[in-house]
């Protein structure tokens, strides 16, 4: 009898716990709980745009922020598993450019159309677009973007070379002398390798895969493994060179060892903090070509806002994931957090003027920037690139086309370990 | 407690078959009490274990739901054809033994130390353990500091000017340093248990026949915690073949420095490949069952000549 009782009443706790769960849920009453899953930034403009637009929603909606790992693999890792078994918590995403394909074939994230779509395209830069763009439909709301310069010492370099050939010849002539002459890059097997790769690669007028899934790598490919190789085996390259991520190239940059730097602008605020004597003589330009006479196409980044597949508020993270790529918000990550706005109009706005020197040059690189392949495989073939590039040094360019080629079709398809 | 009861009951003969009713109601409720329990092992070990392997017989990956079928051993074939998954199982048998290697010979000394150390025992014995005590991540990430060339205290040491965890010699250097300076003292526990063992008569009586500390030790102490040290190689062992953590945070498996583990951590996690993973995670636990079963079928009939000679 007693034991029965005490059976009763934990069913009875337990009830009450499961009901008094589910009403905290929020459905219909309240504004309803968005969660947004983007990556850490470090100035807290996410969480301050998550709050204007919270405020803006008259109570519609409640977006909490939540950030991901540091480092791009791991904020996918997160992701996808996430993803993959249905999460519904996860109303809007923070996705790299370079996921669209992969969560949209999958069916994690939700496409954007008719009067949503036009919402977060108009007044928006083209290729931005373009990476949220998969099989003809619109997969996020093109947030921030992102494009690599050339940064160089003035004191060493009198006008900034326009190829690579020209710039480490550059270099050749500066160690002569004696002077600082490492050109720094991003060397490590890591995506930074695979956009070194492309970048070169779309600069010298080739592509990795075609708009069927084939293949397209050719004499391109051989070029931009060249000057990889030439680089990475030279004077130029810093000793450090194959673990080298943005990071390691900024310390490098920052320390005056190198006369040329390719990378983000972070790095700009970054040396004027740290490294005010290079900031003084610190000069930015475009990102060298391949071909003379030929504007490189440097490769995209940035992140557009996606609207998790299965969100159980979908018009609500609609119009807050809308609301939070606005132009206030863009211009705000932009000022706050160094991050490249997506709309046009902004970078003719004289606030950005002076963080931002370089917004000209951004706008016009972005306009002629190359997408990583568009692939729902995209991180298989970015493993293949950056495992058949590593490390750079020992590239041979004669056999580079077959190798990756070989690598990538293995990529593509399923059935194969890398 | 149900086998004091049983001994019990076996005690009083005449009452037999009474008794025995409350024996099986007894057990009854011994296996009642530990259902619980063997079902959520069940849940939790065996049932991964059927998933893993129903997965490696199929194409399945999380990017592509649709294109799920059943491919029989197909997984396997591409795991073991491939030279990576070979290059992979010599880099791990290459860690696995020279790491072992040391840690029996250094594990030996300690033990020694802390089974002689006359004072301040408790003090030796516990910093002996503490890297044992550190969590192999962050011990590992000292390591990978260590190394640095930009901030590390080693590469200056050794005259290093290139970043020596880009360099494969390097890598394994500082992967097997790490795996050393952090299983070591559980080495050394196992065989401290070992030495505590050897009775001291059998000591005294061979200096009393004039025999030296090295005749001592090989003659005496090793043979008599023979078992201690096959046990020790063999938790080690297992351990070591499964490394993850350390080769991850110090290279994360480049410059040919990539285990089996991490192969399979980039096949589900990065690749969400989950038919290749899990083939490769069944390979695993198949390679780490031979190992177990070499060792114990050695193990075994030496732990019994020993109980013989005693």
């Amino acid at each position: 009898m007693r034991r029965r009782g005490l059976v009763l009443s934990t069913l009875a706790v337990l009830a009450t716990s499961l009901v008094a769960a589910g009403c905290g849920g929020g459905n219909g009453k309240g504004p309803a709980q968005l969660n947004f899953y983007v990556f850490p930034e470090p100035s807290g403009s996410f969480e301050k745009a998550a709050k204007t637009c919270s405020q803006q929603s008259n109570g519609a909606y409640s977006i909490t922020v939540n950030t991901l790992p540091s480092d791009a693999d791991g904020q996918r890792q997160q992701l996808v598993r996430r993803l993959s078994a249905k999460d519904s918590s996860i109303d809007i995403i923070g996705m790299d450019v370079i996921w669209t394909a992969e969560f949209a074939q999958a069916g994690w994230i939700k496409p954007w159309t008719g009067a949503r779509a036009a919402q977060v395209t108009q007044g928006t830069l083209p290729v931005p677009i373009k990476t949220a763009t998969y099989k003809g439909r619109l997969w996020g709301a093109p947030a921030n973007s992102n494009t690599q310069l050339l940064w160089y010492r003035k004191d060493l370099v009198k006008t900034p070379p326009k190829t690579w050939a020209q710039m480490l010849a550059m270099s050749a002539a500066l160690n002569k002398q004696g002077k600082p002459h490492i050109i720094e890059v991003q060397g490590r097997q890591y995506e930074g390798l695979t956009v070194w790769f492309n970048s070169l690669n779309a600069s010298a007028g080739g592509s990795i895969i075609g708009p069927t899934g084939n293949v397209t790598l050719g004499p391109p490919a051989t070029r931009a493994a060249t000057i990889m190789k030439t680089l990475a085996s030279g004077p130029a390259a810093d000793p450090g060179l194959s673990q080298a991520q943005e990071d390691q190239a900024r310390l490098g940059f920052e320390s005056g060892n190198a006369a040329f730097e390719v990378n983000y602008p972070f790095v700009w605020p970054s040396a004027q903090e740290n490294a005010p004597k290079i900031f003084k003589n610190m000069g930015f330009a475009p990102w060298p070509g391949v071909n003379p006479g030929q504007p490189a196409r440097v490769t995209i980044g940035g992140i557009n806002f996606g609207v998790g597949g299965y969100t159980k508020h979908p018009n609500e993270a609609y119009a807050a994931a809308a609301c939070l790529r606005n132009r206030d918000n863009q211009k705000l990550y932009a000022l706050k957090g160094g991050l490249p706005p997506t709309l046009n109009a902004l970078y003719n706005d004289p606030a950005l003027a002076k963080p931002y020197p370089f917004k000209d040059l951004i706008r016009q690189q972005l306009n002629t920037a190359s997408i990583r392949p568009q692939s729902p495989a995209y991180a298989d073939i970015s493993l293949a690139i950056s495992k058949g590039l590593s490390p750079p040094d020992a590239i041979n360019p004669p056999t580079i086309v077959s190798s990756l080629t070989s690598q990538l079709k293995k990529a593509q398809d399923s059935g194969a370990l890398l | 407690m149900s086998t004091t009861t049983a001994g019990r009951v076996e005690a009083a003969p005449p009452k037999r078959k009474k008794v025995s009713d409350r024996a099986r109601a007894e057990r009854r409720l011994g296996w009642l009490l530990c259902a619980p329990a063997v079902i959520v092992m069940l849940l939790v070990t065996a049932y991964p274990i059927v998933n893993a392997f129903v997965l490696s017989l199929q194409r399945a990956d999380l990017r592509f739901p649709d294109a799920n079928k059943f491919i029989g051993f197909d997984n396997y074939g591409t795991v073991l054809s491939s030279s990576l998954w070979w290059d992979d199982v010599f880099h791990t048998l290459l860690i696995t033994v020279v790491s072992v290697g040391i840690e029996l010979v250094l594990g030996m000394l300690l033990a020694l130390v802390m089974h002689r150390a006359i004072f301040g025992r408790g003090t030796v014995r516990t910093s002996i353990l503490i890297p044992y005590g550190i969590v192999t991540v962050v011990a590992a990430f000292s390591w990978r500091y260590a190394w640095s060339l930009d901030s590390g205290w080693i590469p200056g040491l050794l005259g290093i000017k290139t970043d020596p965890l880009a360099q494969t010699g390097w890598s394994y250097v500082a992967i097997i340093i790490t795996e050393v300076w952090k299983t070591t003292p559980f080495m050394a526990l196992l065989l401290l248990a070992g030495l505590a063992l050897v009775p001291d008569e059998l000591h005294e009586a061979a200096k009393v026949d004039g025999a030296n500390a090295f005749q001592r030790f090989f003659r005496i102490t090793v043979p008599l915690i023979k078992p201690a040290i096959l046990v020790a190689l063999l938790f080690r062992t297992l351990d070591a073949f499964r490394i993850f953590d350390s080769v991850f945070i110090l290279t994360a498996g480049q410059n040919n420095t990539e285990t089996v583990s991490i192969l399979g951590y980039n096949q589900l996690l990065n690749r969400l490949n989950l038919g290749l993973g899990s083939a490769i995670s069944v390979l695993i636990f198949l390679l780490v069952a031979a190992i177990a079963f070499v060792f114990i079928k050695g193990f075994g009939t030496s732990l019994a000549a020993q109980r013989g000679e005693t």
